[in-house]
């Protein structure tokens, strides 16, 4: 998400209108970001990986825990495609990508991308392993780095992917499968220092301004918004 | 504490156990940054010998840049080694970004300036008496030329380890243009990094502890041959 620039453009409105409040974004994926809560090294999470959420707060780490906005993941690879899944539901793709041994990037970093990538080749009934599945242990802004330069493919966020589409020699190639929707929520944590200042920015994200901020957000540059705010609650 | 302590038993065991992933970075880190060194070695030695032993114009500039090298950020050469080499790069045609050779080429070019620096400070430590008198004794210049630099070889030695050093424990570049791809362009450092991110703070310190020991290894190795060298050759430099 750190990648797509979107905190970029909302917090500053936040911080112009608390100036009292200091925000520090600390950009890493959403099972390590959990991880760093829980050892009380951060006052709010936004994390996208809703059964690590659900642990995460059964465990008494999150104080509430509010959905935000959603967008949806893409299979991406090369325009040739080699695994020929251009239109195929999700599982099916990712079983042509295995039969074929084709390059798959996996972020493998515990991430809320990474989650969902292991989650969908459950689904598709495949333990992926061999040379052809490249772990990297990195965010997503690498992991497309990487399938674009190895000829790969990779499941991105949509709005990383178009940020960096640019720079990319990839495509497209599977979306709009049910298993490939995406949920942000916002959490504030038990073992933060500032609860008040959390509440505060919990409280915006999910408000009105908030959520037009992020409903607006690559409206500019992709033609159409990147992430779906979900209904404001105040 | 204990995490400390914890990690040490973990480095142990890491080392010990024999454990196929571990043993993998470790094997790629050593083949990764002995190859960059081999090369910087290649570019740096000459460059230093010659810095150090030849007068010309503009050797004070040279001499300038060869340190400011000391001073390259990993980063910066990774970009530049990544931008040469992504598809949308000069030589993107030859499909390395991502893979152990790009690595060992962004190690070399950080290791040279160590070397060359290194290298010329060896050669300059020599009197030039010794090549004279080489000379006198009626040594062709070649072969007054290697006397000069069989004197200088502990300098010389310390510039291997010097810039091997510097590339085992750098991390920026070779996860730029390495990737951290998992049995592949993993080694100790990004590894370190990883196991960090993922909060797994005694598995990256005893990966830390584990390269640590790796170069005092290969120190002790290097050290070991240099000193033979001395005893060996001590009493007769013209031999």
């Amino acid at each position: 998400m750190e990648d797509s620039g979107l905190l970029d453009a909302v917090l500053p409105e936040f911080s112009s209108q608390h100036p009292g409040y200091v925000i520090k974004v600390i950009a890493v994926g959403s099972g390590e970001a959990l991880a760093l809560a829980e050892r009380g090294d951060a006052d709010i999470v936004i994390s996208h990986s809703p059964a690590a959420e659900e642990r995460f707060m059964a465990a008494g780490h999150g104080r509430a825990r509010t959905p935000i906005m959603a967008n949806d993941f893409v299979l991406v690879g090369p325009a040739e495609d080699p695994a020929r899944v251009q239109g195929a539901s999700i599982t099916a793709a990712l079983a042509a990508v295995a039969a074929a041994r084709a390059p798959f990037v996996s972020r493998a970093d515990d991430s809320g991308t990474h989650a969902r990538e292991r989650a969908l080749w459950r689904d598709a009934g495949i333990d992926p392993s061999g040379e052809w599945y490249m772990q990297i242990g990195q965010g997503m802004g690498e992991a497309l780095r990487i399938a674009s330069e190895r000829a790969g493919y990779t499941i991105s966020d949509r709005a990383t992917y178009l940020a960096l589409s640019h720079a990319l020699y990839l495509n497209v190639l599977v979306e709009g499968d049910e298993g490939l929707r995406n949920v942000y929520s916002v959490i504030t944590t038990s073992r933060g220092r500032n609860h008040a200042g959390a509440d505060s920015l919990a409280t915006w994200l999910a408000g009105s301004a908030g959520q037009q901020r992020i409903g607006a957000f690559g409206a500019d540059d992709f033609e159409r918004s990147l992430f779906e705010p979900l209904a404001p609650r105040d | 504490m204990d995490v400390f302590i914890e990690s040490l038993r973990e480095a142990g065991r890491l080392l010990l156990s024999g454990d196929a992933y571990v043993w993998q970075i470790l094997l790629l880190s050593l083949q990764v940054s002995g190859a960059g060194v081999l090369l910087g070695l290649i570019f740096g030695l000459p460059v230093g010998i010659a810095v150090g032993l030849l007068r010309f114009p503009g050797r004070g500039l040279a001499i300038a840049l060869i340190h400011t090298g000391f001073a390259l950020p990993p980063v910066v050469v990774g970009l530049f080694v990544y931008m040469v080499f992504s598809r949308a790069g000069p030589a993107g045609h030859l499909e390395l970004l991502f893979t152990p050779t790009s690595m060992v080429i962004a190690q070399a070019l950080l290791a040279a300036p160590y070397v060359a620096g290194i290298s010329m400070a060896a050669v300059q430590a020599v009197p030039p008496d010794v090549r004279l008198q080489a000379r006198g004794l009626g040594a062709s210049r070649a072969r007054a030329l290697l006397t000069h630099l069989a004197e200088a070889r502990l300098g010389l030695f310390a510039a291997v380890v010097a810039g091997f050093g510097a590339v085992i424990s750098e991390v920026g570049a070779v996860m730029m243009v390495g990737g951290n791809i998992a049995g592949e362009t993993r080694v100790m450092t990004t590894a370190i990094v990883l196991e960090t991110r993922r909060g797994n703070f005694a598995t990256a310190l005893a990966f830390g502890l584990v390269l640590l020991t790796l170069a005092f290894v290969v120190n002790a190795l290097l050290t070991r041959a240099q000193q033979a060298r001395v005893r060996a050759g001590v009493h007769r430099p013209f031999a």
